[in-house]
């Protein structure tokens, strides 16, 4: 029988690329469950990937609380990641969490889609940083 | 069904006396399945003489299965007799693309300057279908495919067919960016066509000394593909993609130093050569 569990190559291969880059990345497969971010994204999400595991998108939502630069809640769908899903394209916008250690920060959130056909998304990858650390 | 093998040299086509033990024929093998139908993985120069041993019983239908389209692995469509016989239904299966089909891909080897006939010409009128994720069946095989590591568009295959499982991985690099001994399964490139397999045909070009001039290059060592073969708990398996500038010789060496560096216990393990027959 065929492993159920075999992951796409597409994240396969996101996830090989990410954990060899110092930008803070985290992957998603098609339904938006998190699959994994990167030990540079660690610091800024507050805890590490081994602590988090898999998360359906509702739940890393929870977790990390996305809000916009004024403090109002902002919908999965319109987050960058959920853009990428959804429509099959990159996106940016600024994005306020909560860290798992309790921390407030003003990140920039650039998502790509993972699309192996025009008509097809597989995956996406948001990469971010903290905006105060280009600021100041 | 039954597999043979008619070539498995990979990159280039390595005749002569230094390599006819294991034949320098690049990347094809035949699949006759339970029901009759002859499924032919890849077209390297392999598939000429499999044409030409079946030039007296022609099957009406043909499917051919491309792992990708490096040259060594449709080189040899172009001499295959039934390729030109207009009465045959030819079907040609490959890896998806980002942006062209796989016709318009393949369309440039048959054309000039590199050959003289258009691939629109041929008389067989092949039709051609992008592989999907999605299991499919013909004649009385399940075929699978998916995308796997090796630059490009690739992909592997697997068929299940009267209790029997092939997998075929010809050009699959599944070390890259991967510990293979720990990473989970789910994380292993190919893993699931590969998943307990009777019959596992891998990628096994390189010693470990080679291989460190040529990460990326989408190929895997040995010992790479014998702790592939383990954690997919395939039951045999058989290595495939031999270098055109090993010798018998060397691959003997390379195989006998693989066996004692790598823990294949529980599989067994064999040098792919020409004209090795699979019943399963």
């Amino acid at each position: 029988m065929v492993d159920d569990g075999q992951h796409d190559l597409f994240l396969i291969l996101a996830r090989d690329l990410t954990s060899r880059l110092a930008t803070p990345a985290f992957v998603v497969d098609a339904e938006g469950t998190l699959q994994y971010f990167n030990e540079a994204a660690e610091p800024v999400l507050g805890r590490t990937y081994a602590e988090a595991g898999q998360l359906r998108a509702g739940e890393w939502a929870a977790q990390w609380d996305p809000r916009d630069p004024e403090g109002r809640l902002v919908p999965l769908e319109d987050l960058p990641l959920g853009v990428a899903l959804r429509e099959g394209r990159p996106t940016h916008r600024p994005v306020r969490i909560t860290g798992g250690d309790g921390l407030v920060r003003d990140l920039e959130v650039t998502a790509l889609p993972l699309c192996p056909r025009e008509d097809l998304v597989v995956g996406a990858i948001a990469f971010f940083w903290e905006r105060a650390a280009v600021v100041g | 069904m039954r597999a043979t093998i008619w070539g498995c040299r990979g990159s280039l086509a390595s005749p002569g006396p230094e390599t006819v033990r294991y034949g320098g024929q690049t990347s094809c093998l035949a699949v006759d399945l339970a029901d009759g139908s002859l499924l032919i993985l890849d077209a390297g120069t392999g598939i000429r003489p499999l044409g030409m041993s079946r030039a007296d019983a022609i099957p009406r239908r043909i499917d051919l299965f491309l792992t990708h389209l490096h040259t060594d692995h449709i080189e040899g469509l172009r001499f295959f007799p039934p390729f030109w016989e207009p009465s045959v239904e030819f079907h040609i299966w490959g890896p998806p693309a980002p942006l062209r089909g796989l016709e318009q891909r393949l369309a440039p080897f048959f054309a000039p300057p590199f050959f003289p006939v258009h691939l629109r010409d041929v008389p067989s009128k092949p039709e051609f279908h992008e592989v999907r994720s999605e299991p499919w069946t013909i004649g009385s095989a399940v075929v699978r495919a998916e995308l796997v590591k090796h630059p490009g568009p690739s992909v592997g295959y697997r068929i299940e067919d009267g209790g029997g499982t092939i997998a075929y991985l010809p050009d699959h690099e599944p070390a890259l960016g991967a510990d293979l001994e720990s990473i989970e399964r789910g994380w292993i490139s190919g893993l699931g066509l590969a998943r307990d397999a009777d019959l596992l045909v891998h990628d096994g070009q390189y010693t470990v000394a080679e291989y460190a001039g040529r990460v990326g290059w989408g190929h895997s060592t040995m010992p790479d593909a014998i702790t592939y073969a383990r954690r997919a708990e395939a039951e045999r398996l058989v290595l495939f993609h031999h270098d055109p500038l090993h010798t018998d010789d060397q691959l003997e060496s390379m195989f006998a130093e693989a066996r004692r560096t790598a823990d294949g216990s529980a599989v067994e393990v064999e040098l792919g050569h020409e004209g090795m027959v699979f019943d399963l």
